[in-house]
């Protein structure tokens, strides 16, 4: 088997790893790097747990191989608080129990802190459609959409 | 204002407190069943055949064995035989033995060093299969000349002469239907199909098993009861059951399907051939739709006679379901609930588990309930349009209150189903004008709800706060609101409760969190394991203070004297005996084992406005309503959070959710991308209302949240394009091709 050596930025970190060119960048993260706070649940794509951003672009982990990782930044869930102090969503999140069994929690405060930065001031339509490509089976979204709105305001009024 | 037995103005439960487990959860730490690693962990995958139903000729994993780094493949041969009953339903469904059942029943399973690895492996394992005919729909599999998937499943309830793929068979009800139709001013008698459909749970199933020669053996485990997974294990496996020490791990999600074992008993066979080292199991989506446990599919016979002003004379259910290629459908509990909101003098139900070349099914949330609201909530809404009767007002008509006897037996205890009728009638959704193409539905549902084998133990700590070991994992905000009734039983902050659900080393059994169960059940236990500690502490006060223990009382967080005959003395507070409790006779617990008594039933009504697009059938939901008697609502938000979810799972399974087989009898959607759930951009808010009856035989009054409210979901929506439409759907799901079909239809009448 052939691995390939590959160095990378993640969380602000420079990492070196061996990838098995078969393997994916969530792979790499969570079995490799030891940052499971993402999540694979379904490795085709089409639920969001495993959501980070690749260079500031939102991306399913589980669709972008570790090897594509080289010379890049990678932002997780792990990177989103690094001090004491909670991002404003995550504080959001907690504030309007926007999460039950959690699992899915990671990839849409990582999918909403990239459509804050994009979109300061998003409707409700806005924040359904850009969550539409994260999965929760437990909650009904309700609340997420209402802790991320509540995030966004509370964050431009800070601003 | 007459107050209840039960308590009402509390410091801590009702309040919105944040969840102890909240912050691991935002934070990406919370560890879930594939987050965790062992020194010397293999990896393991499953080979699972391709065919619906196959007999295996032979098993050649030669080719697999000669890879470097592959440590271990177990078959059926690994495992011990002569089990019987459920435990040969488990095993056999954890591993084929002669026949493959289903399209992707595990044949073989293989350990080695890596996960790539071990994928490799399970694709060079060889399997001969001699391909039997196969049947996947319930009614096809009840047909005299439908392949017969294992002769001699029939149990004892089973009367001669039945289709042989019936493996079960109910009869019950009382009174005399055929005189209750004759009563009737309309009798309606029809059929409703629904299609299986998956919990669909993010996390996928995934264990690390370790198992030594000695027998010994540990896993973690992504789970709802870890004791289950233990007993299970141990069966399977012919271990001895307290050998066996199950972890669990924080659980992403199960509504009912994590209640039992698919593969984590083949991480335990592949370590004990790997020489114990642990071995981690971690399947991907398309594993968990095609072989972990969906619920049944449906084909339900509804009879109803109704009065002109809309009571109901009669009824009668005729359910057939089948829940994959084993016994186990829900369908006793689709009769139970069917008609359970309504009195009924005379109520007929008759039951059909069948055998069908599917998995076997696992509980999903209120199992059975749904499908058997659906059929009768459908016909329901379908007489009353026709005789011209609000559908809220039809539904007080009938309603069940206490000291009525249900339609499928008991008595029922004080029930909130009228409150929830009248609070819906009110609520400004129903109100809402309407536009073309939109309509409104109502539909009400049912869960019994549950108690069931508890365990808990709580310990006072040196400084005064508290540890509870509890039994049942948190799938949806279960250590806030167990927390919240102790530190309210305690007198203390809610911040001074630490909540911990431990291996099963740590108690005595526990029953999984199902059946809407961990805030009545292990609620109700820590309430009384806190009073045993709170007694004790009433008693060290007393030597201290020399009086009697029956003069003390605890009253918010201290000990003091009851009454003033007791003596003078100043509250002795929980901080003041914990800190003193090694010079006072030692260790301060408490702790609680039994079955819980007390069970209270919930009832819901939902109200669904859709609007459906005559151009593409599609509808979609612009308002939704739940309104369920939650008992007492310990947390708010995570009771508002069970009714949300609730909803939503049944608006998909009424709307996209549904087991696509092919004529090779192949699941054909089995990924998320064709197996569509709802996603944020289908829905609207869904509000609710939580009503409040509590129920007596629960400290704080609790029922349980979290399973009635997927029950009105199906019936609700259905009806809701009934309304729209002019055409009524009676086959689920109610997706865009055939409600098009159903309007076509109508403009070609």
């Amino acid at each position: 088997m052939t691995t390939i050596r590959v160095t990378t930025e993640v969380n602000g970190d420079r990492v070196e790893f061996l990838a098995d060119p078969r393997e994916t960048l969530l792979d790499v993260l969570r079995d490799k790097l030891g940052l499971t706070g993402s999540k694979e649940g379904c490795g085709t794509g089409d639920c969001g747990a495993c959501s980070v951003l690749l260079d500031g672009r939102l991306v399913s982990s589980c669709l972008v191989l570790g090897v594509e990782a080289e010379g890049r930044k990678v932002e997780t869930i792990e990177g989103m608080a690094p001090g004491e102090e909670l991002h404003p969503l995550q504080r959001k999140f907690l504030e309007h129990a926007a999460l039950q069994c959690g699992f899915c929690t990671p990839g849409f405060l990582v999918a909403s802190k990239a459509l804050l930065e994009r979109n300061p001031d998003p409707t409700e339509e806005e924040v359904r459609y850009w969550l539409a490509g994260n999965l929760c089976r437990c909650t009904g979204y309700d609340k997420i959409v209402r802790a991320v709105l509540d995030a966004a305001a509370e964050m431009r009024g800070a601003g | 204002m007459a107050k209840d037995d039960v308590k009402q103005a509390y410091k801590l439960v009702g309040t919105r407190v944040l969840r102890p487990d909240g912050l691991d959860k935002v934070t990406g730490r919370a560890r879930y069943g594939a987050d965790f690693a062992m020194p010397g962990m293999l990896y393991g995958a499953v080979a699972r055949s391709p065919h619906a139903h196959a007999r295996i000729v032979s098993i050649d994993a030669s080719k697999a064995l000669a890879l470097d780094g592959v440590k271990a493949v177990v078959t059926r041969a690994d495992l011990p035989e002569g089990l019987t009953g459920e435990d040969w339903n488990l095993q056999e469904n954890a591993m084929a033995g002669e026949v493959a059942l289903y399209d992707g029943h595990a044949v073989a399973a293989v350990a080695a060093t890596s996960a790539l690895l071990a994928k490799d492996a399970a694709r060079l394992i060889e399997v001969d299969y001699e391909v039997l005919p196969h049947v996947t729909d319930v009614d096809e599999a009840m047909k005299p000349d439908a392949p017969v998937i294992r002769p001699g499943a029939a149990d004892h309830t089973v009367p001669d002469g039945m289709p042989p793929n019936v493996v079960k068979y109910f009869e019950f009800g009382r009174g005399d239907v055929e005189a209750g139709f004759a009563q009737a001013d309309l009798v309606r008698e029809r059929t409703y199909r629904t299609e299986a459909t998956h919990q669909g749970y993010i996390e996928p199933q995934a264990c690390v098993g370790q198992l030594g020669s000695d027998g010994k053996g540990e896993m973690w485990v992504t789970t709802q009861g870890q004791w289950y997974v233990r007993k299970m294990c141990a069966d399977l496996l012919g271990l001895g059951v307290a050998q066996l020490r199950v972890t669990p791990s924080e659980i992403g999600g199960g509504f009912g399907g994590k209640t039992t074992v698919f593969m984590e008993p083949l991480s335990l066979a592949l370590s004990r051939k790997a020489g114990g080292r642990p071995v981690k199991l971690v399947m991907d989506r398309a594993e968990v739709l095609r072989a972990t446990g969906p619920t049944a599919s449906a084909s339900m016979d509804v009879k109803i006679g109704m009065k002109a002003d809309g009571t109901m004379t009669a009824a009668r259910a005729e359910f057939r379901m089948q829940g994959g290629a084993f016994p186990g459908s829900p369908v006793n509990e689709a009769l139970e609930c069917a008609f359970a909101p309504y009195k009924l003098a005379a109520v007929e139900h008759i039951g059909y588990d069948v055998l069908a070349n599917r998995p076997k099914a696992a509980a999903y949330r209120a199992p059975g309930a749904p499908m058997g609201a659906f059929a009768a909530e459908s016909l329901i809404d379908e007489m009353a349009r026709e005789l011209g009767l609000d559908p809220i007002e039809l539904r007080l008509l009938n309603v069940v209150e206490e000291g009525d006897r249900s339609s499928y037996g008991p008595k029922f205890k004080r029930i909130g189903l009228r409150e929830v009728l009248e609070a819906t009638k009110v609520h400004p959704n129903f109100s809402v004008p309407l536009g073309p193409n939109q309509g409104r539905g109502v539909a009400t549902g049912f869960w019994f709800n549950y108690n069931g084998d508890t365990s808990v133990s709580m310990a006072i700590a040196e400084d005064g706060t508290a540890q509870v070991a509890v039994g049942t994992p948190d799938i949806g905000g279960g250590r806030a609101s167990i927390g919240l009734m102790v530190a309210e039983t305690l007198g203390v902050p809610y911040e001074a409760v630490r909540i911990n659900v431990v291996e099963t080393g740590a108690l005595g059994i526990n029953e999984p969190t199902h059946g809407s169960r961990a805030t009545f059940a292990t609620g109700k236990a820590a309430v009384l394991a806190t009073e045993q500690a709170t007694r004790e502490m009433c008693r060290r006060a007393a030597a201290d203070w020399g009086i009697d223990p029956d003069a003390v009382e605890w009253v918010e967080g201290a000990a003091q004297p009851a009454g003033p005959n007791a003596g003078k003395f100043p509250p002795m507070s929980i901080a003041e005996i914990a800190g003193n409790m090694s010079n006072t006779g030692g260790p301060i617990a408490g702790h609680w084992e039994g079955v819980p008594r007390g069970v209270g039933a919930s009832f819901g009504t939902h109200v669904a406005d859709v609007e459906v697009d005559p151009e593409t059938g599609r509808v979609t939901v612009l308002r939704y309503l739940v309104v369920q008697d939650a008992g007492r609502a310990i947390q708010p938000d995570y009771v508002e959070g069970q009714y949300q979810g609730g909803a939503v799972q049944g608006i998909g399974w009424a709307l996209n959710e549904g087991y696509v087989y092919g004529a090779d009898g192949r699941l054909q959607n089995a990924g998320f991308l064709d197996y569509r759930i709802p996603v944020a951009s289908d829905l609207p808010m869904i509000d609710t209302v939580i009503v409040e009856v509590p129920n007596p035989g629960h400290p704080f009054g609790v029922r349980g949240v979290g399973e009635t409210g997927i029950t009105p979901p199906l019936p609700a929506i259905a009806n809701a394009v009934a309304a729209a439409t002019g055409v009524r759907l009676a086959d689920l799901p109610m997706n865009p091709p055939r409600v098009l079909a159903a309007i076509r239809s109508r403009m070609d009448d």
